[in-house]
């Protein structure tokens, strides 16, 4: 019998990074030296976060899976836990349970070009297989990375979009719908860049997330260039509070988003996410 | 009867021995009583507080309570009461979190502090339901500790149903009127007492300290026939067990809407439902902080927070609130489980404060009307 994970972990905050007016990065490290040694997670899981005494949120895991003793959550403040959390800083103690989810398939992604989409704070979800990409590179194709932002203030990771630059055969679109100067990248949406990737749409696999709209068009226009449906793959949200698949809230048709996602194949989800209210 | 072994019968006059033998055998028992208009699963100190000469009268939006000639204590339907609030209370405490001087925090589990709990005059629908709660929470892969140890702590002697009211179905959905498995003891009342028979070995043990002798055949033809009538009597029945190929693509239905026109959305189906497992955590913390309690508390489909994404509800409508509930129910649950989330049991319509019907509800989508399709 496997019990469900239970209680949370302790994980002291170890440095705070403020990524943005709202958006804050927690470096936190297990202080449970069995737990810290037992952590394993794959790109794309979640961890519920606990913030004393206020509640738990559900954010995913930002960090390098092969970083054994630490581990990043990205979060905007928009919520009470995550208001909160924007108020702790280094040193503070948290509480995680996790990891949970179906991650990114990252074993069907080797050899293959890799196209990545993502909006706002959506690219939170897939740092962490960028940075399995990046510590493997050359069992990858092409990659071309695809962020969209509403305004250039929202831009997160700025640094980071200059490491993963200079990589190897690696394209970087940027694009903002609201455009103020300084920019010096695309304006519109992301699905009108889409077309500009160099990469081979026949082999191509696709990691996407942020806000459903977006996942929903970019898909459509990804298959217009050549890209296979079932090469299309996205990270869900929905309203999380056991994270083991047993409190209801996050079910999406007959899935809960937190067990059998909330990474999902497009083509398990396309339905669902044309029904409104679902 | 069904397969067990051929039933012993215990006299009218010998059911306080069979309830002195539980607590001698250190259980706590519950059973069917008289409370607030309705028959509720309270603490039992003696058969005497059973529902005596009572019968009930349901029908969509309506429960009333009636006096009976024959004077039976099982001649009823199942009030609203399941067996859901002994395995999955309303409120659990989970774990606790103390803050320490060191700006640590310890997390500690809690354990239900529960003794054995024999209840009697389980019925049928309520035993299938909690069979599929099992699958839910205590998954091959993953197990909830505090719903395995509050299931494990029962004993379950169930009482097969003769008096199904107008709003049950149970027969359609294949979950009853009489137990099949599942069970520790299964009694079937007659006019002078039960036939009874065991299926575990903790139900074997009580049973032979009843030291009783085997049931006369032509009682167990009668108890045979009374099931008979109680499957053929039910006024309805769900048009198929698996809703999935007809709700499938029929999520803008006009029917949702005229559903939703009379639903009030107030999560009285979802609170008697005996399988809705959905439940929200709260925090309660101590006024100064130190500690704080983490706690599942029953949730229902049907209010906006369940849905609530980036401070929105993903599900705004009741329409799609009654969608998410029903399709669930009918349709998602074999996906999930692979059987349906509905036993029958009737409870969703009789508690339904507008009398909502889930059996004729769901009928209409079986059969599209015109125009509609």
């Amino acid at each position: 019998m496997v019990s469900r994970s239970g209680v949370p972990m302790e994980a002291e905050i170890v440095e705070r990074l403020q990524e943005s007016e709202s958006v804050f990065t927690l470096r936190l490290r297990l202080l449970d030296e069995q737990q810290r040694h037992n952590y394993r997670f794959e790109p794309g899981q979640f961890n519920m976060v606990y913030l004393h005494g206020v509640g738990e949120v559900a954010i995913s895991i930002v960090s390098d899976e092969s970083n054994r003793h630490l581990l990043n959550h990205t979060i905007r403040a928009v919520g009470r836990v995550t208001r909160g959390l924007e108020q702790m800083q280094k040193g503070d103690v948290i509480g995680l349970r996790g990891p949970f989810g179906r991650g990114w398939p990252m074993e069907q992604a080797r050899g293959r070009d890799i196209v990545i989409i993502t909006g706002g704070v959506g690219c939170a979800p897939v740092v962490s297989a960028l940075a399995h990409i990046n510590r493997r590179r050359k069992h990858f194709g092409r990659v071309a990375i695809v962020e969209g932002v509403r305004h250039r203030r929202d831009l997160i990771y700025p640094d980071r979009f200059a490491r993963w630059q200079r990589m190897d055969d690696t394209q970087i679109l940027l694009c903002t719908s609201e455009p103020s100067a300084p920019w010096p990248w695309h304006t519109d949406r992301v699905t009108e860049h889409l077309g500009k990737m160099d990469i081979d749409p026949s082999g191509a696999l696709v990691l996407l997330c942020g806000p459903e709209g977006m996942m929903i068009s970019a898909a459509r226009v990804l298959q217009e260039l050549g890209i296979d449906e079932s090469s299309i793959w996205l990270s869900m949200e929905r309203n999380m509070q056991c994270g083991e698949g047993f409190c209801g809230h996050c079910q999406i048709g007959s899935y809960f988003v937190c067990r059998d996602g909330p990474v999902f194949n497009w083509t398990e989800i396309r339905e669902l996410l044309a029904v409104k209210g679902i | 009867m069904g397969n067990g072994d051929d039933p012993q019968f215990l006299p009218l006059t010998q059911l306080e021995r069979l309830l002195r033998s539980l607590r001698d055998a250190g259980y706590d028992c519950i059973g069917p009583q008289l409370k607030d208009g309705a028959i509720l699963y309270q603490s039992l100190e003696s058969i005497h507080d059973l529902p005596h000469g009572l019968s009930d009268l349901q029908s969509p939006g309506s429960y009333r309570l009636t006096e009976n000639q024959g004077g039976r204590l099982f001649d009823w339907a199942n009030g609203p009461s399941s067996l859901k609030p002994l395995i999955f209370p309303p409120h659990e405490n989970l774990w606790r979190a103390n803050k320490g001087s060191d700006g640590g925090i310890e997390f500690s589990s809690y354990t239900p502090d529960i003794a054995p709990l024999a209840v009697l005059g389980v019925r049928a629908c309520d035993l299938a339901a909690m069979e599929r709660m099992d699958h839910h929470f205590l998954r091959p892969e993953k197990q909830d500790p505090w719903y395995r140890k509050r299931r494990e702590s029962l004993l379950l002697i169930v009482v097969n149903c003769s008096h199904p009211s107008d709003n049950c179905f149970c027969t359609s959905t294949g979950t009853g009127p009489e137990s099949r498995s599942g069970y520790d003891l299964r009694l079937h009342e007659l006019d002078d007492g039960f036939l009874i028979d065991a299926a575990t070995d903790r139900g074997e043990e009580i049973l032979q300290k009843l030291e009783l002798s085997p049931a006369a055949q032509q009682m167990v033809e009668e108890a045979k026939e009374e099931l008979e009538r109680a499957a053929t009597v039910q006024g309805q029945a769900v048009a198929v067990d698996d809703f999935r190929p007809i709700f499938s693509g029929r999520e803008d239905d006009p029917i949702w809407e005229r559903i939703a026109e009379r639903c009030l959305g107030c999560g009285n189906c979802t609170a008697v439902c005996p399988t809705c497992f959905c439940h929200r955590e709260e925090k309660i913390p101590t006024l100064s902080l130190d500690s704080s309690t983490h706690q599942r508390v029953w949730d229902s489909c049907f209010t906006a927070e369940h849905s609530m994404l980036h401070g929105q509800p993903v599900r705004r409508e009741i329409r799609e609130r009654y969608r998410q509930w029903l399709t669930h129910k009918l349709a998602g649950w074999h996906d999930q489980f692979g059987e349906s989330g509905c036993v029958g049991c009737g409870r969703c319509i009789t508690w339904c404060p507008v009398g909502i019907n889930l059996v004729a509800e769901s009928a209409a989508f079986a059969v599209p009307e015109e125009g509609v399709e």
